[in-house]
């Protein structure tokens, strides 16, 4: 009876996927620019924009999540028209880029000092060192520790159903609550589904990270 | 007018003080070696000249721009003198190829295909064609000091700064860089070089300069100061200097 409900309505959770997906990539693309200018500012700025992006960074790292998502919405959507969906991309966004932040600042540092005195030596602007020569080795580097905040931030695509964006738990939770139980295979479903994109992200990640890996600085991990 | 021009350059770092009033000139086609003890601001002098420390007293002049008055674009400057680390410093994502093709792309704005023309030139100058598509790591000590010889020489410097360039090598491969800083020699290039290689410095140097506690105790040319020091700190430098590179003892 459960599989006959759960394989008609097994379309309606692989929508509520691709909205998790929709957001993830939303928020995602907005945490690594605010992480990659966090980052910068933190590293290379003088003392007012790295106190600056220091403060951003502290206050995003240091809030729930839930709680930021609920600021966003009902704090902002009061004045502004402000989608679920855009709140909770906002939110989390800014979020991961707090994150983000901190897995450039550390790839940043790890790229040799010499570099940069390289760079400049032969008549690059500052500018154009971090753009051409220390960014492309740091992310790189960046690559290992992202994919595990990708990881992290694709499960936590869950929490925009608190503010009833349509995602995947969400889905599953109507599911649920009309088949009169069944919790157990539903959001069974439902985490084998996040598991399956997890290991997916992943993987794809660590193709990436491979190639691009500049001989001498090659990672090795086994069993990915 | 002098190509280079240092004068009374100052230089500290927090309360230590590194330069004690430098001044020298180079010409068009001179050779200038820097030796002395390590800590006397050898290679700090060479960052002065090309605007990578910032001395607090003290004028830097190079081909007439004045390298320590911060209006002038440092940029353009630099982008005429070329700098050799002891490290190396190649961009390690970076082929050997695009090590040297970038300078000319991204500060000269040089078309991609030229710039790499170019860079395969330069490579050949200094014999490493075979090697373009390798990566740094994937080279010999050597190799990596050859390549950004070709990286300072694809921007067509009037003056190349190298600062202990064989000092990370291993003897045997230190004979490779400074037969390609010979040839540059003979091609007349400007070099101011801090090293301890005597023997180079016989070869082609006009002058040595001896530089102790911040500062040039005595200069001349290698015949007179390598084989007729007059000051005792000299004399007991070169000493040290050829007892450790077995070079015989009477020639002093």
């Amino acid at each position: 009876m459960i599989y006959q409900t759960l394989l008609k309505e097994f379309p309606y959770l692989l929508e509520g996927t691709l909205v998790a997906l929709e957001l993830l990539l939303a928020f995602m693309s907005l945490g690594f620019v605010v992480g990659l200018a966090l980052s910068i500012a933190e590293v290379y700025g003088n003392r007012l924009l790295s106190t600056l992006a220091l403060m951003v960074e502290r206050f995003f790292r240091g809030v729930p999540a839930v709680v930021l998502i609920f600021l966003f919405y009902y704090g902002i959507s009061d004045g502004y028209d402000l989608s679920p969906f855009g709140a909770a991309t906002l939110a989390l966004g800014f979020r991961t880029g707090a994150y983000q932040s901190q897995i450039f600042k550390g790839a940043i540092q790890a790229v040799g000092s010499g570099q940069m005195i390289a760079a400049r030596a032969i008549g690059m602007s500052k500018v154009q060192a971090i753009w051409s020569i220390i960014l492309p080795q740091a992310l790189r580097f960046a690559i290992g520790p992202w994919s595990n905040e990708f990881a992290s931030e694709l499960k936590d695509t869950s929490l925009a159903y608190t503010i009833g964006v349509v995602e995947l738990l969400r889905r599953a939770k109507y599911i649920v609550s009309y088949t009169y139980g069944n919790a157990l295979v539903v959001y069974g479903l439902c985490a084998i589904l996040y598991l399956i994109l997890i290991r997916l992200g992943n993987m794809v990640l660590y193709r990436i990270e491979s190639k691009l890996s500049m001989p001498g600085f090659e990672m090795r991990r086994e069993g990915r | 007018m002098s190509l280079l021009r240092v004068e009374d350059v100052h230089k500290s770092y927090d309360d230590l003080m590194v330069l004690r009033g430098i001044t020298f000139q180079m010409d068009r086609g001179e050779i200038k070696v820097i030796i002395g003890p390590s800590g006397t601001g050898k290679s700090t002098l060479l960052r002065c000249v090309n605007g990578l420390a910032y001395p607090e007293k003290g004028r830097i002049w190079i081909d007439g721009e004045e390298v320590t008055d911060p209006k002038t674009n440092i940029n353009h400057i630099r982008s005429k003198v070329g700098f050799v680390f002891q490290s190396f410093n190649l961009f390690a994502h970076l082929t050997a190829l695009d090590n040297v093709a970038i300078g000319p792309v991204k500060v000269k704005g040089m078309k991609k295909s030229e710039a790499r023309l170019l860079a395969m030139e330069e490579l050949r100058r200094v014999g490493l064609e075979d090697k373009a598509d390798a990566y740094p790591a994937e080279l010999s000590g050597g190799q990596q000091q050859r390549v950004s010889i070709a990286r300072a020489l694809a921007m067509n410097p009037k003056l190349i700064l190298f600062d202990e360039p064989t000092s990370a090598l291993d003897p045997e491969l230190m004979g490779e860089v400074l037969k390609v800083m010979m040839d540059l020699a003979k091609e007349g290039m400007t070099m101011l070089v801090v090293s301890h290689e005597i023997g180079f410095a016989r070869a082609v140097a006009d002058e040595i300069l001896f530089l102790d506690e911040g500062k040039i105790i005595e200069k001349g040319h290698p015949s007179e100061l390598l084989t007729n020091p007059a000051n005792k700190r000299t004399k007991e430098f070169l000493h040290q200097i050829i007892e450790l590179y077995g070079e015989e003892r009477e020639k002093v």
